[in-house]
């Protein structure tokens, strides 16, 4: 055996070298992401092209040659169409948009009452706000201030009659107003109703249980247009004569009804996801079937299908649009009506004011999804099989 | 003894309140009791109703005289033809255009979603910008978007705009050439059917060889050879009986050709744009869903990228995109009910009108509800079929 010479020992860890210039910078970043191989470099070339190509267009379209304020049509058309522009001009009407703006938000509720849904508005948000950020304290009175004081309020506050002031019948309302009454009270329904379908589909009481796959499936498999022309056009033929229903109750409980049932499947999903364990414990803790449910299995199965309940509110916010096929003018049904207005009538009108709709849709829907994701990484606890 | 006496012995019950049994027997008498009143009472007041406003009932009204027009009949019909007729025209027309979306759609759908998972950072952001953007406006929105913001402000007739192979586009639609097929031209449909017959038959003895020598052979270059080549071969050989009758440029309209109007065209444009932001995401979940070990398994065994893709990846990716594939197909088919807005008649427009005229409101649903949902049951039973086919075989 021959001593080991340990004359030097190294005693410090040798620093991490740099990695090497080709591997770092933004460089290596477009060679990595851009320009990896042939096929992925004509890829880039043509997403290029296809940048190129339209987000010029539609800069220029919307901004540049944009119109944003002005009279009527001749601010947004050519002069051969007898306008101001000059020939080949092209560019959104943002002026029609400014112009009919106090109808797309309340459609014909008359205008010295406005008042009240803008105070409904800010209401609304006021209490929504809070109710969204998870830090804010006192979220059960919240709640109920939010589902249930503040549609009373608003019931009265927008319909009126009582309390000096002038009554408003539903028929005047429209635009933005209908489109986020009918969602949010619909969203209130569903949500509630959807649970007690879906609890009554995995009931072990066969005619429950019969009942509301019949109800579930059906629903399901017709369009949402058919469900409304059913409640308009047959609800009035199932009650006695003389009761009669207002149009916007008929559509509030067709779209309710509707997306009660997708509700319904996307909780069923989240009650078989939980584990029989969980059933059984409460079950030997002596809970009877509402506690079982209400402290045991629904908390754990709803947070679970978050992401499914979401899609189902933007499915319903974004079909709330279709009560325009039973003549009720909601933001989408009032820009399409505007756009028989002679005074604005130009080959913009129609792209400006759908363009404006889009966006307002796309703002509410893309808010809640995001938000959804948000919520969905909070509640993430680990337990996700 | 006296232990197997005492087990015997009726167990003792709390109050029969608290008997699940009984309770449940309880509570669905009450329900039955609360629909079937529910139900007679509606069924009172609907005839109450009917009688008072003279409305006929029963489906008697379907043999008589319909009355109304239609802008696209795929079969005939005339003003003069019965209501049953004119629902069928519905129909059909509802079959076509969610057939022609399902196709349409599912090819932009899987193009975007793929380009989602892209490696080119470029295509993958503009994937994601079309997904963002069509996922979050309402269809209805879209129609109404190609309908009077792109398609109706197209040039007039007489300056239409010149696309290749002498199709036009304007402001009434879509001119494409129509073929006019001449005499022999059965000779290629039956050439066709005889070439799908042989590949089929080439793919399942290529099958059967690989399995018992393990020799491989080129089924699918083969395949295309015969449905390209013996159709084309027919045709050479029948004289080309094929003509073109292009559409032609008169004074105030186009005239000949094979017309599509700016109804179907963006109904489908909107529907199939509508649901591929649907499908990309389904698409790409599907492709996540793959574990990676079995990409870098294939890899190990020797496998190139074409096919790891075309034998691990997409067949156990196409497991978990069928099923909601499927619920797409069936929104589709729904929304594409929303033609009663720009005015194609699909089933909803036609029994809607038909429901106007004769004011028979419960049958008029009814029969649109019947249909819908048959027609998602035919579109379920076809899926389940291929998902069947495409199902993990547990051995």
């Amino acid at each position: 055996m021959q001593e080991h010479d340990m004359s030097w020992v190294r005693t410090e860890m040798v620093l991490a070298q740099p990695a090497p210039p080709e591997e770092r910078g933004a460089y290596a970043w477009v060679r990595k992401n851009l320009i990896g191989s042939v096929g992925d470099t004509i890829l880039t070339v043509l997403g290029i092209a296809i940048v190129l190509w339209i987000v010029p267009q539609v800069i220029n379209w919307a901004f540049i040659n944009a119109q944003w304020s002005g009279p009527d049509r001749t601010v947004c058309t050519t002069a051969a169409q007898g306008g101001i522009q000059p020939d080949g001009w092209t560019g959104a009407c943002w002026a029609f948009v400014n112009a009919k703006f106090g109808q797309f938000m309340f459609g014909t509720y008359p205008i010295e009452e406005r008042w009240r849904p803008i105070l409904v508005a800010i209401l609304f948000v006021a209490l929504l706000v809070p109710m969204l950020i998870p830090r804010v304290p006192r979220k059960g009175l919240n709640a109920v201030l939010l589902f249930v004081a503040l549609p009373i309020v608003s019931f009265f506050l927008l319909i009126g009659g009582v309390f000096g002031l002038p009554y408003v019948e539903t028929a005047r309302w429209g635009g933005l107003l209908i489109t986020l009454s009918l969602s949010f009270v619909g969203i209130a329904v569903s949500l509630p109703l959807g649970i007690v379908l879906a609890l009554g589909r995995r009931s072990k009481m066969p005619i429950v249980k019969w009942l509301c796959i019949v109800f579930i499936e059906m629903v399901r498999g017709i369009p949402l247009i058919t469900v409304l022309f059913f409640a308009s056009v047959m609800l009035p033929l199932f009650l006695p004569e003389g009761v009669t229903f207002d149009k916007y109750l008929r559509a509030l409980i067709g779209v309710s009804l509707f997306a009660a049932a997708y509700m319904a499947e996307v909780i069923r999903g989240g009650l078989q996801a939980i584990p029989k364990g969980q059933y059984e414990g409460a079950d030997s803790l002596g809970l009877g079937y509402w506690q079982k449910m209400g402290l045991i299995v629904l908390p754990q199965a709803l947070k679970l299908v978050i992401p499914g309940i979401v899609n189902t509110f933007i499915g319903m916010f974004k079909d709330t649009s279709l009560v325009l096929i039973i003549s009720m003018f909601d933001l989408l049904g009032v820009v399409k009506q505007n756009f028989a207005d002679a005074n604005w009538a130009t080959p913009q009108t129609a792209r400006s004011g759908l363009i404006f709709a889009a966006f307002v849709f796309w703002l509410f829907c893309f808010g809640m999804s995001r938000y959804s994701m948000y919520t969905e990484r909070r509640l993430d606890t680990g337990y996700k099989r | 003894m006296a232990s197997q006496e005492i087990l015997r012995e009726e167990p003792s019950r709390g109050s029969f309140i608290n008997d699940p049994r009984i309770r449940s027997l309880f509570f669905q008498t009450l329900v039955v009791v609360l629909l079937f009143s529910s139900i007679w009472w509606i069924v009172h007041n609907v005839i109450e109703n009917l009688q008072r406003l003279h409305i006929a009932s029963g489906f008697g009204f379907l043999r008589s005289r319909a009355g109304f027009d239609i802008s696209d009949t795929p079969i005939a019909y005339t003003s003069d033809s019965t209501y049953f007729r004119a629902l069928v025209v519905g129909l059909l027309n509802t079959i076509i255009v969610a057939v022609a979306g399902i196709v349409l759609a599912t090819i932009v759908g899987f193009t975007i979603g793929i380009g989602r998972l892209s490696q080119n950072w470029l295509i993958r952001k503009i994937c994601t910008v079309y997904v963002e953007i069509f996922r979050n406006i309402p269809p209805l929105l879209v129609i109404f978007f190609w309908y009077s913001g792109v398609l109706a402000v197209l040039p007039p007739p007489r300056e239409s705009i010149h696309l290749p192979f002498g199709s036009f586009l304007n402001q009434r639609g879509f001119y494409l050439p129509r073929a006019v097929w001449g005499d022999g031209s059965w000779l290629i449909g039956v050439a066709l059917l005889l070439a799908i017959a042989m590949a089929w038959f080439v793919a399942h003895r290529a099958r059967q060889r690989q399995k018992a020598t393990g020799q491989q052979f080129p089924v699918f270059w083969t395949s295309l050879a015969l449905i390209v080549g013996l159709p084309v071969l027919a045709f050479l050989l029948g004289g080309m009986p094929l003509t073109f009758d292009f559409p032609k440029q008169s004074t105030f309209n186009l005239t000949g050709g094979f017309w599509i109007k700016p109804e179907f065209l963006s109904l489908l444009l909107a529907l199939s744009f509508y649901t591929a932001a649907f499908i990309a995401e389904i698409v790409r979940a599907g492709i996540r869903g793959v574990s990676k070990g079995q990409t870098e398994a294939a890899a190990a065994l020797g496998l190139r990228s074409g096919p790891i893709l075309r034998l691990v990846v997409i067949p156990q990716a196409m497991r978990i995109v069928i099923p909601p594939l499927t619920s797409q197909y069936l929104n589709l088919t729904k929304n594409s009910s929303l033609a009663i807005a720009i005015g194609y008649p699909d089933l909803t427009a036609t029994a809607g009108t038909v429901l106007n005229q004769t004011g028979q409101a419960v049958e008029g649903v009814f029969i649109m509800m019947i249909a819908y949902l048959v027609l998602s049951l035919v579109t379920s039973l076809v899926m389940n079929i291929v998902n069947a086919r495409m199902a993990l075989v547990e051995r």
